[in-house]
């Protein structure tokens, strides 16, 4: 018997009751659905992707924010998963402004030094992404190049969701690289079953196995299971680096209101690169209207199949909303997957 | 956008810059974030090293994620 087999066994003995894990991680979406991890799972228990794709939950202000920035004629630079997401008028591919895609803020600054253009830096992702922005700010960068911070923090939204309660969750697989970077300690003021598990399926389901155990024993505490990347206090250097350069600050997500501390802007030294005070742009609120679920999906109450418009008048060619066009979007990932399972 | 992808350095260049080998790739990337050395591991996010990994590790992982990332790109 293989060891995922096994694992599988154990989770059907120990699934008594009710269980819903949630975890916020594109790779592990993937990953559970490149393996098929759900249908090893005992039907008691669940396991949903909560807002772990930071191109879905970046609001359509702050697309259209970045359009904007398009309209004063500036360069824009950014990740290719954000191309296609659709702001309340267009994208940033249909804009028909400069737009380019980067690896990284590093190839951004390049094209800053090659022009003298303003150069707009987009500058999405959590906290495993935003050290390699501070790093950057603190070396000798061009006067024309600036970023728009729409950074995420995972942990005030997990608190967001533990308070709000709808999604029922009994436990968090917490997201693995966000941990690379930060550590664990942060995450002990949750008082539910968390695990740090790695990413091949024999982990995942040993990460689920854990998370049902503590359920079963009535305990809350943060297991390790990926010791061999993550420690509690992570990365002390880039989590320094990200601390000189940026603060907290309260700002909405997609599918979310707007979540105390869950940002991240520049802090005062570094008005110069920041491109909401260099160009005058204001994050605006926007309502959604279309029958796009990713809000919920994001909250993990509803997954991309429950959509009416998933894999028919949505599909990856076709994006209606920014869960179907991100690499590490719930309904791209499943889209993916169906397909191939065909 | 999380994706990492582990990594050997095998060359050390001026201004934060390493070389680093995928297996199948050999890139630069920055390393202002972690102090590495030749011959070690790290994790590389938007052609950045976010943290340094065991060799062990390092190998491991490296086989799983190219697999779920090959899916997720196609
Ligand atoms: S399938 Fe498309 S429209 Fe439906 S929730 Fe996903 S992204 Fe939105």
């Amino acid at each position: 018997m293989s060891l995922g087999t096994e694992i599988s066994r154990k989770l059907h003995d120990i699934a008594d009751r009710d269980m819903v894990f949630m975890h916020i991680c594109g790779t592990h979406e993937a990953a559970i659905a490149r393996y098929g991890i759900r249908s090893l799972l005992p039907d008691r228990l669940r396991i949903v992707m909560g807002p772990g794709c930071p191109v879905c939950i970046t609001p359509q202000g702050e697309i259209d924010a970045a359009l904007d920035l398009v309209d004063r004629g500036c360069i824009i630079a950014t990740y290719g998963d954000l191309l296609r997401v659709p702001g309340s008028r267009g994208s940033l591919e249909s804009s028909g402004g400069d737009v380019r895609v980067v690896q990284g803020v590093h190839k951004a600054v390049e094209i800053a030094e090659g022009t003298d253009r303003e150069v707009v830096f987009i500058s999405v992702g959590f906290e495993t992404t935003a050290p390699t922005v501070a790093a950057t700010l603190l070396s000798h960068l061009p006067s024309n190049f600036s970023i728009l911070s729409c950074h995420r923090l995972v942990p005030p939204a997990m608190k967001w969701l533990l308070e709000q309660g709808e999604a029922h969750l009994h436990g968090f697989m917490l997201p693995g690289h966000v941990c690379t970077v930060m550590g664990y300690s942060e995450y002990e003021q949750f008082p539910v079953p968390q695990v740090v598990a790695g990413f091949d399926p024999e982990d995942i389901l040993l990460g689920l196995l854990m998370l049902a155990r503590q359920v079963q024993e009535g305990s809350s505490r943060i297991d390790n299971a990926y010791p061999r990347a993550v420690c509690r206090e992570g990365n002390m250097k880039a989590k320094e680096i990200m601390g000189e350069v940026f603060e907290p600050c309260d700002v909405e997500w997609r599918g979310f209101p707007v979540i105390p501390g869950s940002g991240l802007r520049l802090r005062p030294g570094f008005d110069q690169y920041d491109a909401q005070k260099k160009f005058d742009i204001e994050f605006r609120h926007v309502e959604k209207h279309s029958a796009c679920i990713c809000d919920k999906v994001l909250r993990g109450i509803a997954q991309p199949s429950d959509c009416k418009l998933f894999d028919r008048a949505c599909t990856p060619r076709t994006p209606i909303g920014p869960c179907m066009v991100s690499h590490e979007g719930a309904c791209k990932i499943w889209h993916t997957y169906r397909v191939k399972m065909r | 956008m999380c994706i990492a992808v582990p990594a050997e350095v095998i060359e050390k260049k001026e201004g934060n810059i390493a070389v680093v080998d995928y297996g199948d790739l050999k890139q630069e990337v920055r390393v202002d974030l972690v102090d590495v050395d030749i011959g070690e591991f790290v994790l590389v996010h938007v052609g950045f090293a976010i943290q340094k990994l065991s060799r062990e590790e390092g190998l491991e992982t490296r086989e799983i994620f190219r697999q779920v990332y090959a899916a997720m790109e196609e």
